[in-house]
This record gives structure tokens, sequence and C-alpha cells, in this order.
């Protein structure tokens, strides 16, 4: 069953073409690594899917439950809703409220009560609210946070940091999940336990999850299939064994240290 | 027995009702005699406009100059309905058609505006409010640039207070909802904000309409207590005021607008006795506390009972060890 199909997807800004005629199918439960050389459009591609760009032509459809929907020039907000999130590049949390806030708002999707339970705080207000923290702190002591759920994100150590961003994105209760360069900045310990953790997710919460990742360590472990970008174009695309023997990703990115890595 | 005390909302009714009482005492003794009325009247006011600017401005982190473009519709509204329908049925119904005047007015204009950032922003609600003043300078309802008066005085201290607090209590009420901390994520990173599924459009325009209904009853409050009202009261520098109250007190904290307005307002009333200083010693006094407290009187923090209880926490346990 597929979950996400990108056709022919297309982006310019003015003459440069930062993503052109991107074909990706991914199965439901796949993890698939996207990888390239600096400025291949790979950032571009998950702005796309998110709806901060939107497309200049092409398709993506997005399948709940079997039934595919074109995600395609709508707002983030509605994307998310969709059963899509993500996590950014160069860290983005809400660094002045607490580890407890950044998490309760990404639940803000599944809130029921209106806006006059939320002025007059009814008895709507205190049971919502009430689960909504216990989700929480649940969700914080998957991803051992727990103890840290008053302290504010920005005095977060990097790694927590980046672990709390993910954390986040699991609170909007996602279908498929955009990890951009989760391991960016971690030592070899930091990001073999990343590692693993991805790898749990996926298996935890059913999870597709689409990783972008220079840290070749991380993306031939766990990736069961890998896209190539370069110039914005999808040069190759295989099980990790065959794009590490892949002539034209060699040439394009990996260069020889591939067959040590 | 001790769980209802600690529950916030005990609390909050025992703090509330002491403030109404003790200051219903000092009317009544006639320590705040009819003078410091007004004194007290303009806190009010400016605690209204100041923590409703604060809700769009230090909460939503949109920069808004037109508060007192909303003042004047609840203004306008509530003077024209009570001189015509002179009763407390009346006044009533022309603070809450003011403030929904306002607020109407508030989510019209928000619409368009709010897709703009920062000084963009400010300068569109900036000629928001001077469009407003001029229409109602040229209008014959409004009397033009002579202004309305006599305007029937229902606004006593009990009204004052039920307007203040219930402003603030539905102010801080929202933001400890999850639509009010969805507002606050807008501020923090609005890109993110909507990757995790909030609408940042329609919180920005809740908070802009909010803050409008509050101004309007600002508004109508300030027309019924001080029976005139002309455009000229209604203009730029109004909107300033109003900001740099919010600003001192802190951007993002309630009991900081509150104080800033108490301070300001006193400090101006005290300020009388030197006429042609007045300005110049009240600018003195802006510019030194943004000197040694840039983040505002309070930065982003609350005032709580908790903190008097970390506080005397800390002093018994000084004295505890010496």
């Amino acid at each position: 069953m597929p979950i996400l199909s990108i056709k022919k997807l297309t982006k310019s800004f003015g003459g440069l073409m930062a993503v052109s005629n991107v074909n990706i199918e991914m199965e439901k439960g796949e993890l698939i690594g996207l990888i390239g050389p600096n400025g291949a459009g790979k950032t571009t591609v998950f702005n796309l899917l998110t709806g901060i760009y939107e497309p200049s032509s092409g398709t993506i459809t997005f399948y709940k439950d079997g039934v595919g929907k074109e995600i395609q020039g709508l707002k983030p907000h509605a994307i998310c809703k969709e059963g899509v999130a993500r996590t950014f590049q160069n860290i983005r949390l809400f660094k002045d409220l607490t580890v407890l806030d950044n998490v309760r708002i990404a639940m803000h999707k599944n809130v029921k009560y209106g806006l006059l339970s939320s002025f007059l705080h009814l008895p709507s207000y205190y049971r919502e609210e009430k689960e909504i923290v216990e989700k929480c702190i649940e969700l914080l002591k998957v991803f051992n946070l727990e103890h840290k759920k008053n302290e504010y994100a920005k005095n977060l150590p990097y790694g927590e940091q980046r672990r709390l961003e993910i954390v986040r994105a699991m609170a909007t209760d996602p279908k498929l999940l955009l990890l951009d360069e989760p391991a960016a900045g971690m030592n070899p310990a930091e990001s073999q336990k990343l590692t693993e953790l991805i790898a749990w997710l996926r298996k935890e919460f059913d999870l597709s999850i689409l990783l972008i990742e220079h840290d070749m360590s991380v993306v031939m472990k766990i990736c069961e299939r890998i896209y190539v970008l370069d110039h914005g174009m999808v040069i190759a695309n295989g099980a990790p064994e065959e794009i590490k023997s892949n002539r034209r990703v060699i040439e394009a990115y990996l260069g020889e240290d591939v067959n040590n890595a | 027995m001790k769980k209802v005390l600690e529950s916030s909302v005990t609390k909050k009714i025992i703090s509330l009702s002491l403030t109404f009482v003790i200051v219903q005492i000092l009317i009544y003794v006639n320590i705040i005699n009819s003078y410091l009325q007004a004194t007290l009247a303009t806190i009010c006011i400016n605690i209204i406009l100041a923590v409703s600017l604060n809700l769009i401005t230090g909460f939503t982190g949109q920069f808004s100059l037109g508060h007192a473009g909303f003042m004047s519709i609840g203004a306008y509204v509530c003077a024209i309905i009570t001189m015509r329908m002179s009763t407390i049925q009346g006044f009533i119904l022309g603070v809450l058609l003011g403030a929904i005047a306002a607020a109407i007015v508030g989510f019209l204009v928000g619409l368009p505006t709010l897709r703009l950032q920062g000084d963009y922003l400010a300068i569109a609600t900036l000629g928001m409010s001077e469009i407003i003043r001029v229409i109602f300078l040229n209008m014959k309802i409004t009397n033009g640039a002579a202004g309305l008066s006599p305007i029937p005085q229902f606004v006593n201290w009990p009204w004052l207070f039920v307007f203040t607090a219930g402003t603030v209590l539905l102010i801080s009420n929202f933001l400890k909802s999850s639509h009010g901390r969805a507002c606050i994520s807008i501020r923090e990173d609005e890109i993110a904000a909507e990757a995790m599924g909030i609408n940042a459009t329609k919180y920005k325009v809740i908070a802009f309409t909010v803050g409008a209904f509050c101004a309007g009853i600002a508004g109508a409050v300030y027309a019924s207590y001080f029976y005139f009202i002309k455009p000229d009261l209604f203009g730029f520098l109004k909107s300033i005021d109003v900001l740099v109250i919010v600003v001192l007190g802190g951007l993002g904290s309630i009991s900081g607008s509150i104080l800033a307005a108490i301070l300001l307002s006193l400090i101006s009333t005290y300020l009388q006795s030197f006429a042609e200083l007045r300005m110049v010693l009240y600018a003195l006094i802006l510019i030194i506390i943004m000197i040694f407290r840039p983040q505002g009187l309070m930065g982003s923090k609350e005032i709580s009972l908790s903190m008097f209880n970390n506080l005397g926490n800390r002093l018994t346990f000084k004295k505890g060890r010496t």
C-alpha cells in the first residue's frame, strides 16, 4: 500500500531549478533516505512536501488509509492535519517556552474545546487540558525527556533539542515523518543512539519515515531504499548496496569513501 | 479546606475581592478623593488597553499601532447610545455594542493586514487608526472635531472593577488554553507553528479581534467616565502611550502590563504639579527604566503567589543559617 507518491515535482526560483521532475514512490512503513550533495534540493523537497513552498508543477499524493489526496499547494497546517510531520535542519523549537509547552502546542490540532471554553475555563477545558498533559508526559517519557519538562527549550543541550523536535513532531500524531538531518552536529555515539531511536520509532508507532541525512553510517544502516538527488534531479534510487556501487552517485557525491562506509 | 484554598480559582477570587473591597473602603473614607478617582479610572482603562495590546503584540508577536482606533470606536458607539438612552441598560448595551463594533472592525482590518509582518503591519494598523479618526472627525452623528458631550456618566468604581478584572481574567484564561498557546507559538516561530498544525492566520486574526474587543470596552468606559470625547483624544499618540505601557511592563507579561499601567498613571498624576517639566520628567523616567530593565519591568514573567512563597522561603532559610 503506498503512502506517498511524488510525480514530476518541479520548483523553480526565478531561473534556478531547485527541484526538477522528481518522482518518489513510498510504501507504507518504509524508511527511505534522501541524500545528495549540498544544494541538491533535499530540503526544498521537504519544504514542498510540507507546504512551505508551492510547487511550480507536479503532484504530491498522500495516502491515508489507502485513500489518496493531492496535498501540493495546501497550507502547512492543513498538511500537518493530514498526517505529515517534520523536523527542521536548523532546529526550530519554541525556544522561550518550556519543553512541555513545546509538545502541548503540537497537540493543538486534536483539541476539541472551543474559544468560549478557553476564555471561561469551562469544565471541558480542565478535562481536556488534563488529558493533553498526560499524553505529553507519556510521550516525553518515551523519549527520556520527562525530567526536563519544565526546562526552557533553549536551555537543553543540543542533542536533546534535536530529540525534542522529534517528540514535537510525534505529538501531532503523524503517519509520515520527515526528518531533516536529525544527526547533524552529533558525535558518533549520539548518532548511533539516534539511529536506534528512529528504527524503534518506526516500529512502535507504525510510521513511514523519509530521512535527509549526511551521516552515511546512519543512512546506510537503517534505510531500506535511498533516493539520491543532485542539482534538483533524482540520479539514482535503490537499496543501500546498489547506491554504494552506483557510478553516477559516486561521481556526483559519495566519492571513493563509499566502499568503506 | 487546604485544598480549596490552594486551588487557583479560589486564590483568584480571594485576591480579586480583596482588591475590590480595599479600594471601595479607601473611596468610602475619602482617602481616594474625587481627584484620585479620576486617576483610578485612568489606571483601569490603561490596564484594559495594555493587557489587550499585550495579547496582540507581546503574546502573538504582531506589532500593532492601531489600538487608539479600536478604543475610539468603542467610545463613540457607547457615547451615541447612552446619549439617546440614558439608563443603566443603555449603558450596558452601549459598552457591549461598542466592543462588538470594535471587534468587527478589528476582524475586517486584521484579515488583509495580518499577512504583513513587523514594521509593515505597524504602519498599516497606524494608517487604519488614522482613517477611523478622520471618519469620526467628518461624521455628523459624532459632531466632528467638537466632539460629544455631555455623555451620561454611569461608570463608578464597581463598574471599573468589573470591566478591568473581567478583561484581565478573560485574556489570562485564554493564554493558558490551547488556543492561547497557539498564539504564543506564532510569536516564537511562525514556520514551526504552521508545521505543527497551527493555522497562523486564524490565530493572528483571533488575537487581533479579541484585542480590539477589549479596546472597545476601554473606550466605552472612558466615554462614560470622562463624559466628553473628541477625535483628537484617539490619535496616534494614544496608541503610542499604550505601547509604552506594554513595553515597559514587559512584552508577554500580563502582570507587567498591569504594574506598568498603575505606575505610569500614578507618575503622570503626580507630575501634574511640575507643569512645564512634566513631559520631560516622564520621558526621563521611561529612558531610565529602559536602560536598567530593557526587557521591561517583568520581562515575560508573571507575578504569582508562589513567587512570594519562594521569596519567603529564601528569607527564612537565610535567617536560619546566620
